[in-house]
């Protein structure tokens, strides 16, 4: 039932103008970005040589490249995540979804895995770039994996907000504004938060406080770290976020 | 969790080829999901209609099926194998609002229900809680004998439900949204195929596969709506207003796929059109304010009602108390211009003596009519006299 709900997401998102244009934008920008760091790194490669250990194509091309499309999940996301939930409950489609014999996890599981398919292009994309470097140079896979790892996290977590702010209200763009903000709120808050506390010696507070931000636990996987912690705190987030567009999705059936 | 395990791996059992392989990779993850879902949402208090809620107290409501004392166990539910639909003691408050007070409802197999009432009587609140769209906040609801509230996905799997906007994939094409409908509603992929193409001709669908749903008119977006809702067979269906928005000719042709699924399965339909119901449904009750206010059968109504009133129309009118005089007739109106609205009296039926006397005396009859539809007549007498005062 998962996999028909995603299988619907992804058909519907590809109908509509609105994934096409998501996928040329960043693109173009990512291209951008990464050709820029290219130029930039041939430019700077005998300065380089004469180091003692110096930076890889890998770490100066292709981190900074992941880190672009980050950003620019942050405004994708919330905009695809609009259309599941808050579209459908305008179009009152979702009615189909509620009244077929699968359960309220079910759609909402399917729909987050609809929109991690079509991220996961995304990401695909983004990894194409510096694979490209491969005919004329030696990349450092590790990096790289933990670099992709990095961003599937990172999107699954945005995802998740996204959607749970896509079944908050029933006018799409609000919904999309919604999850833009918590998301902003949480990559500011979280960071600020965790600085902070970790100042003042509480330690415990600024570990909860890293499970809600995305960018802090993106960071050591980017840089090559496999930090279990890190990647505890975005499952979680995503895990909690999914059950909180569960609980709210049942809540309007229950209470009208 | 076990608990639901186990239920998922009978569920994939009953629908071998299909669901196997996506309830065994799945289980684990949704387990997780449902196992938390449950304890925090599935919680017999706040699933279960909350009896002991003071809004419930009023004298009204003091029917034995939401009465604090008396266990929701112990209600009386009929275990008969044609019963398809049974709901009992069916309420729904949204805040003070009390949209749908005790309902009680039957539906058998090869019938056919009409509910009618006037806007906001709650027609509309019910369907949605007998689809499993709305939780009431107190009564049962048993589908095929399956708790809708205890089994939700078992018994949903018989329903076919077409609400008031049919809820269409404007970008999807007729075939691939009924496609769609009929993998939601766990139709195994070996007759998918051909419950598609037996659904489109159902609903004379046959030539518009290809079409997009967006770009197709009213008349054909409400027959996929209905195609949807009987793709998979249900033992249930539940239309809200079905023939709303459609020309003539599809009215026609939509009262007759009615009453042809309704031979087979049982149909529920609301509607605003009298005839209608007439036309189409084996029984009927109205709802106002909430509440059954009238349930009979359409042959029952019409035994009921049997030319109750007539109008006839003379060319040379006697005096009013001529008419009277006839054995059988209770009362006379004039109506002027020679028509009188004739009320019989009970058990009897004057019309051979009104139509001879006519004759004798040369009045001149021209016409006669029954006044009102019988169902009209109830319709408007029982929605305004239960008018809150």
């Amino acid at each position: 039932m998962i996999f028909t709900i995603a299988g619907k997401e992804l058909r519907t998102l590809f109908t509509s103008p609105l994934a096409w244009l998501v996928l040329t934008v960043v693109q173009v920008v990512l291209g951008y970005g990464f050709l820029k760091r290219l130029d930039d790194f041939l430019q700077v490669q005998s300065q380089l040589a004469q180091m003692a250990s110096p930076p890889g194509i890998t770490e100066l091309v292709a981190a900074p490249t992941y880190a672009t499309a980050a950003a620019m999940l942050l405004f994708a996301v919330p905009l695809l995540a609009m259309r599941m939930i808050a579209e459908e409950r305008r179009n009152q489609t979702l009615t189909l979804l509620l009244s077929a014999p699968v359960s309220m996890s079910e759609i909402v599981l399917g729909k987050f895995a609809g929109l991690m398919s079509f991220l996961l292009i995304i990401v695909l994309l983004v990894l194409a770039m510096p694979l490209l470097l491969m005919t004329g140079t030696r990349l450092d896979f590790g990096l790289l994996a933990g670099l992709t790892l990095a961003l599937l996290l990172l999107a699954a977590s945005f995802s998740a907000v996204g959607l749970y702010a896509s079944s908050l209200t029933a006018q799409p763009m609000a919904a999309a504004l919604l999850g833009f903000g918590m998301l902003l709120a949480m990559l500011f808050m979280g960071e600020t938060a965790g600085d902070s506390l970790r100042a003042r010696g509480w330690q415990v507070p600024a570990a909860f406080a890293q499970v809600f931000s995305p960018l802090k636990n993106f960071e050591p996987l980017g840089r090559g770290i496999i930090d279990s912690y890190a990647i505890a705190c975005s499952l979680l987030l995503t895990a909690a976020f999914l059950i909180l567009a569960i609980r709210r999705l049942d809540g309007r059936r229950l209470r009208g | 969790m076990i608990g639901w395990l186990a239920d998922e791996w009978r569920g994939s059992a009953k629908f071998p080829d299909a669901q196997c392989a996506n309830a065994f990779i799945m289980s684990p993850i949704l387990g997780i999901f449902d196992a938390y879902y449950k304890t925090a949402c599935y919680k017999p208090s706040c699933y279960k209609p909350s009896y002991h809620k003071s809004a419930y107290h009023k004298p009204a409501y003091h029917k034995a099926s939401c009465h604090p004392a008396i266990p929701l166990k112990t209600l009386m539910i009929p275990t008969d194998p044609a019963l398809t639909i049974c709901a009992r003691g069916l309420s729904r408050r949204f805040g003070t609002h009390i949209a749908v007070k005790a309902l009680d409802l039957d539906v058998r197999r090869g019938e056919v229900l009409g509910l009618l009432g006037p806007n906001g009587a709650g027609k509309t609140t019910t369907m949605q809680m007998l689809t499993g769209n709305l939780a009431p906040s107190a009564g049962e609801i048993r589908i095929c004998d399956i708790d809708l509230l205890e089994k939700p996905t078992q018994a949903k799997a018989r329903i076919g439900y077409l609400p008031e906007t049919p809820p269409l994939y404007r970008e999807l094409n007729v075939r691939e949204y009924l496609d769609l409908a009929a993998r939601l509603h766990r139709v195994p992929k070996a007759g998918r195929a051909a419950a598609v193409a037996s659904a489109m001709a159902r609903c004379g669908l046959t030539d518009t596969g290809r079409k997009l749903i967006g770009t197709l008119s009213k008349g054909y977006q409400q027959r996929v709506g209905i195609a949807q809702a009987i793709v998979h067979e249900p033992d249930v269906i539940i239309l809200d207003e079905p023939t709303v928005g459609l020309d003539p000719n599809q009215i026609l042709d939509i009262r007759a796929l009615i009453r042809e699924l309704g031979s087979k399965h049982s149909v529920i339909l609301s509607t605003h059109i009298l005839p209608e119901v007439e036309a189409v449904c084996d029984r009927v009750q109205i709802m106002h304010h909430g509440e059954v206010v009238f349930s009979n059968t359409i042959a029952g109504l019409r035994d009921l009602q049997r030319g109750r009133t007539v109008t006839i129309s003379l060319h040379r009118p006697p005096d009013i108390h001529a008419l009277r005089a006839i054995a059988g007739v209770a009362g006379v109106e004039a109506a002027g211009e020679g028509r009188f609205n004739i009320q019989f009296a009970p058990d009897s039926d004057p019309s051979e003596a009104l139509v001879a006397t006519a004759g004798a005396n040369d009045w001149g009859l021209y016409q006669l009519t029954p006044a009102h539809s019988s169902l009209e007549d109830v319709f408007v007498q029982l929605t305004r006299q239960v008018e809150p005062s």
